[in-house]
C-alpha cells in the first residue's frame, strides 16, 4: 500500500506535531521514520493508522482518500512500543484476536483461524508459547507475537511505533535482524519509527528523517548519506562531524584553518557563515604537515573499536575536538599515541550555508 | 578536494554491523519480569526477600495479634454465646419460619443491590475517569457522601423521598411501585449504601488500563463495543468482582439505613440484622447471638465463593 500525505497538519494545542507535512511512501519497501523525539514521527504514524486524525490537509493510502477512514476500516497492522498485548487472553487468542473480531459474514471458519494463528507462531518462532499468557513472556518474545498479532488479519500496511525502544541492546540487535528477514518473508509495506539512526540504517530501505513536523529530507539510505540536504540529516544520520565556520571565496574558515569546500548551489553568497560536515572516516592523518589544509592537532585518545580505530583529536588552531575513524591498517602504520602532535586533512567535506537549504 | 560527496559504505557507525544473522536468542524460558513493564508492581509482595532475622517478623505478629482482637475476639464470642443453646433451641430459632423470612430478604435485596451497584458503579467510575466535564470533580466527590453520611441520615432521607408522600415515591406510586415499606425500598437504600465500593475500587484500575490496549483492538478491527467487551471488561473485571463483593458484604450488615424505609413487617420486609436487635431487646441474647452466627457463616460461604471466583477470574485474566 502506498501511502500519500498532502500539506498535513495536526495540532495538539498550541503544540504543532505535524506542520504542513507533505511525504510519498512507495509500496513494498522497509521505510524508517527517523527523527529526534518530539518531531512529530509518532504522530505521523497515528496519523496514518486512523488512532488521530488530521486538522487540516490530507491523507491518501493506495490514492484513496482515507483521511477521515474509521480505524477499524484500514486494514493496518500497528505494532506498539510497549507492545499492548491482551494480558487477559492467551498468546494464541492474542493472535487470533483481530481475525475473531470480523463479522460472522467474513469470518474465517474455526480451522483456518487455528492454522493461521499456528501459521504466524511458526513464523515468528514461538509454538512453544501459544497457551502462555503475555505476563510470562520476555520483552523480546512479547514484541514477536505483538508483530504476529498485527500480521493475523493480513494488513496491507504495517506500522511501528519504536518496536524495539523497550528491549534491551542485544535483543534489539537480534531483532533487527529478524524484522529484516521477516519483512523478506512477508513483503507488506512497512513503515517504522526510530529515532535511532543505527537502527535505521540496519534495517529499512528508505529513509525519512523529520524536524519539527516536517520531512527534512527523504529517500534512500544511500541517498541521505551522500547527499545530506541540511546539516540536521547529515548530523542524524551519524558519523560526521560538525563544524561551524566562516564563508570566504570558496573557502571555509573554522578557526584558523580553512577548508577548501563547493558552495552549495542557491547560496552564492561569497561570505557568511556555513556548517562544514566532514565524515569521521573522510580524514588522512600524519606527523608531517600536509600544506594549507591539513589541521594540527594532539591526540588525546585512540580507541580500538572492532575494524577501526578511533582518534580522538583535539584542534590546536580554535577548531575544536572530533572524532577521527581510522582502518586498523591505516593505524597500525603510525600508531599515534596520546599527547602527539599530527596534522589531520579532511578529504572530502560538504558546506551548508546557514539558514541554506 | 571538492563538496562533491561520493557514495561510502556505511563503515563504523556505531557498530552497526556487528549483529550476527544468528537465529533468535530466546531470553530465558522462565518467565522474566522486566522492570519496564506493569508486571512489577502486580508482583505478590512474597516475591521479595524474605525476611530472614526472626522467624515471626515483627509487622506479621502485630497484624496479627491485631486481627484476633479487632476481629477474631468478637466473633468467638459470637460463637461462645450462641453455643448456649443446645440443637434443638438452635434450630428452633433458625429454623422459625420469620426468621427464614428473613434471610430471604437480607440476602436477596443485598444481592440484587450489589448487581445494581456492579452495572452502575462501573459506570460511574467510567464517566469519571473517560470523560471530562463540568461538575466532575463534585461528581466525584458526590461519590463518597454514603460513606460519610451517618446511615441514620441516609435512612430518615430515602424514607421521606420514597414515602407515598415524598417527592419520588409520590410519582412511583402512581405507576404502581410502591418502594417505602416493600423489599425494593430495602434494595433503594442499599444500592446508596454500597455504591462507593463499586467506584472507589473500579476507578484506579479503570485509569490504569493502557490506552493502546483499546487502540490496538480498534486497529485489529473492534469497534467500540467489541473492544469494551473483549478488551476493557476483561481487564477491570477483578476489580469489578472485589467492588462488588464489598458492596454485598456491606448490604448483608446494614441496619440503619434500612429500617427506615423498609416497614419492617414480618415475612416481607424485615432484615436480619433487626431481628437481631429485636430478639436483644427482648433480653434473648442466645436467640440473637444464633443468628449472628448463621448470618456469619452464610455471609462467610457467599464471600468465599466471589473469592473463588475472583482467583479464577486473576488466574485466567492475569495482567
Amino acid at each position: 500500500m502506498n501511502i500519500q500525505l498532502h500539506d498535513a497538519s495536526k495540532e495538539f494545542g498550541s503544540f504543532r506535531a505535524l506542520d504542513r507535512l507533505s511525504l510519498q511512501v512507495p509500496s513494498g519497501e522497509l521505510t524508517a521514520l527517523l527523527g529526534p523525539s518530539g518531531c512529530g514521527k509518532t504522530t505521523l504514524l497515528r496519523v496514518i493508522a486512523g488512532l488521530e486524525f488530521l486538522d487540516r490537509g490530507s491523507l491518501l493510502l493506495d490514492g484513496r482518500d482515507a483521511t477521515r477512514t474509521p480505524v477499524q476500516e484500514r486494514q493496518i497492522g500497528f505494532v506498539f512500543q510497549h507492545y499492548a498485548l491482551f494480558g487477559h487472553l492467551s498468546v494464541f487468542e492474542n493472535i487470533a484476536f483481530g481475525l475473531r473480531i470480523k463479522p460472522r459474514s467474513q469470518r474465517l471458519p474455526e480451522p483456518e483461524i487455528r492454522a493461521r494463528v499456528l501459521e504466524l507462531l511458526a513464523m515468528v518462532q514461538l509454538e512453544h508459547v501459544a497457551q502462555r499468557h503475555p505476563a510470562q513472556l520476555s520483552g523480546g518474545q512479547r514484541q514477536r507475537i505483538a508483530f504476529a498479532r498485527a500480521l493475523a488479519p493480513r494488513p496491507r500496511l504495517l506500522l511501528l511505533d519504536e518496536p524495539f525502544g523497550a528491549l534491551d541492546a542485544r535483543v534489539r540487535q537480534d531483532l533487527r535482524q529478524w524484522l529484516r528477514q521477516m519483512h523478506a518473508l512477508v513483503p507488506v509495506t512497512t513503515l517504522f519509527v526510530t529515532h535511532d539512526q543505527a537502527e535505521a540504517v540496519d534495517v529499512a530501505d528508505r529513509v525519512v528523517v523529520m524536524k519539527q513536523g516536517r520531512v527534512e529530507q527523504s529517500g534512500t539510505m544511500e541517498e541521505l548519506l551522500a547527499n545530506p540536504v541540511s546539516p540536521f540529516v547529515a548530523d542524524f544520520m551519524g558519523g560526521v562531524q560538525l563544524f561551524h565556520g566562516r564563508l570566504e571565496n570558496g573557502y571555509v574558515r573554522i578557526g584558523e584553518v580553512r577548508v577548501q569546500a563547493e558552495i552549495p548551489r542557491g547560496n552564492r553568497e561569497s561570505a557568511g557563515v556555513g556548517v562544514i560536515c566532514i565524515r569521521s572516516h573522510d580524514w588522512r592523518v600524519q606527523r608531517l604537515p600536509g600544506g594549507e589544509e591539513s589541521w594540527q592537532t594532539v591526540v588525546r585518545h585512540a580507541r580500538p573499536q572492532g575494524a577501526i580505530v578511533r582518534l580522538g583529536l583535539e584542534s590546536l588552531q580554535g577548531a575544536g575536538r572530533f572524532d577521527v575513524e581510522l582502518t586498523r591498517e591505516q593505524y597500525e602504520q603510525d600508531r599515534f599515541q596520546p599527547g602527539e602532535t599530527v596534522f589531520a586533512q579532511p578529504s572530502q567535506a560538504r558546506v551548508f550555508a546557514s539558514g541554506g537549504p | 578536494m571538492s563538496g562533491v560527496v561520493e557514495i561510502v559504505p556505511i563503515a563504523g557507525m556505531g557498530g552497526v554491523a556487528v549483529g550476527k544473522a544468528a537465529p533468535l536468542r530466546e531470553e530465558g524460558e522462565q518467565p522474566r519480569h522486566s522492570l519496564s513493564d506493569a508486571t512489577l508492581s502486580s508482583l505478590p509482595v512474597a516475591r521479595r526477600a524474605p525476611n530472614r532475622g526472626s522467624p515471626i517478623p515483627l509487622t506479621l505478629g502485630i497484624t496479627l495479634l491485631y486481627l484476633g482482637l479487632v476481629v477474631l475476639l468478637p466473633l468467638s464470642m459470637t460463637v461462645a454465646w450462641s453455643l448456649r443453646l443446645d440443637g434443638e433451641q438452635l434450630r428452633q430459632v433458625i429454623l422459625s419460619p420469620r426468621v427464614l423470612a428473613a434471610f430471604e430478604v437480607s440476602f436477596g435485596a443485598a444481592l440484587v443491590a450489589a448487581t445494581v451497584n456492579g452495572v452502575f458503579g462501573f459506570m460511574t467510575a467510567w464517566v469519571l475517569v473517560r470523560y471530562d466535564f463540568p461538575g466532575k470533580r463534585l461528581l466525584d466527590a458526590l461519590v463518597d457522601l454514603p460513606f460519610a453520611l451517618p446511615t441514620a441520615v441516609a435512612g430518615l432521607t430515602l424514607a421521606a423521598l420514597y414515602a407515598q408522600s415524598g417527592w419520588i415515591g409520590a410519582v412511583l406510586i402512581g405507576w404502581g411501585i410502591p418502594v417505602a415499606y416493600t423489599p425494593t425500598g430495602i434494595v433503594v437504600a442499599l444500592t446508596f449504601i454500597g455504591l462507593p465500593f463499586v467506584v472507589r475500587t473500579v476507578q484506579p484500575v479503570l485509569m490504569a488500563v493502557d490506552a493502546e490496549l483499546e487502540e490496538a483492538a480498534a486497529i485489529l478491527g473492534a469497534n467500540r463495543w467489541q473492544t469494551f467487551v473483549r478488551v476493557t471488561l476483561p481487564t477491570v473485571l477483578p476489580a469489578l468482582l472485589t467492588g462488588v463483593t464489598m458492596a454485598l458484604a456491606r448490604g448483608l450488615g446494614e441496619y440503619g439505613s434500612v429500617i427506615f424505609i423498609a416497614g419492617n413487617r414480618p415475612f416481607v420486609s424485615e432484615i436480619v440484622p433487626l431481628l437481631i436487635v429485636t430478639k436483644l431487646e427482648q433480653y434473648d441474647v442466645a436467640g440473637a447471638t444464633a443468628l449472628a452466627m448463621l448470618t456469619l457463616a452464610l455471609s462467610f460461604a457467599l464471600l468465599l465463593i466471589i473469592n473463588l471466583m475472583q482467583a479464577w477470574a486473576r488466574r485466567n485474566l492475569p495482567r
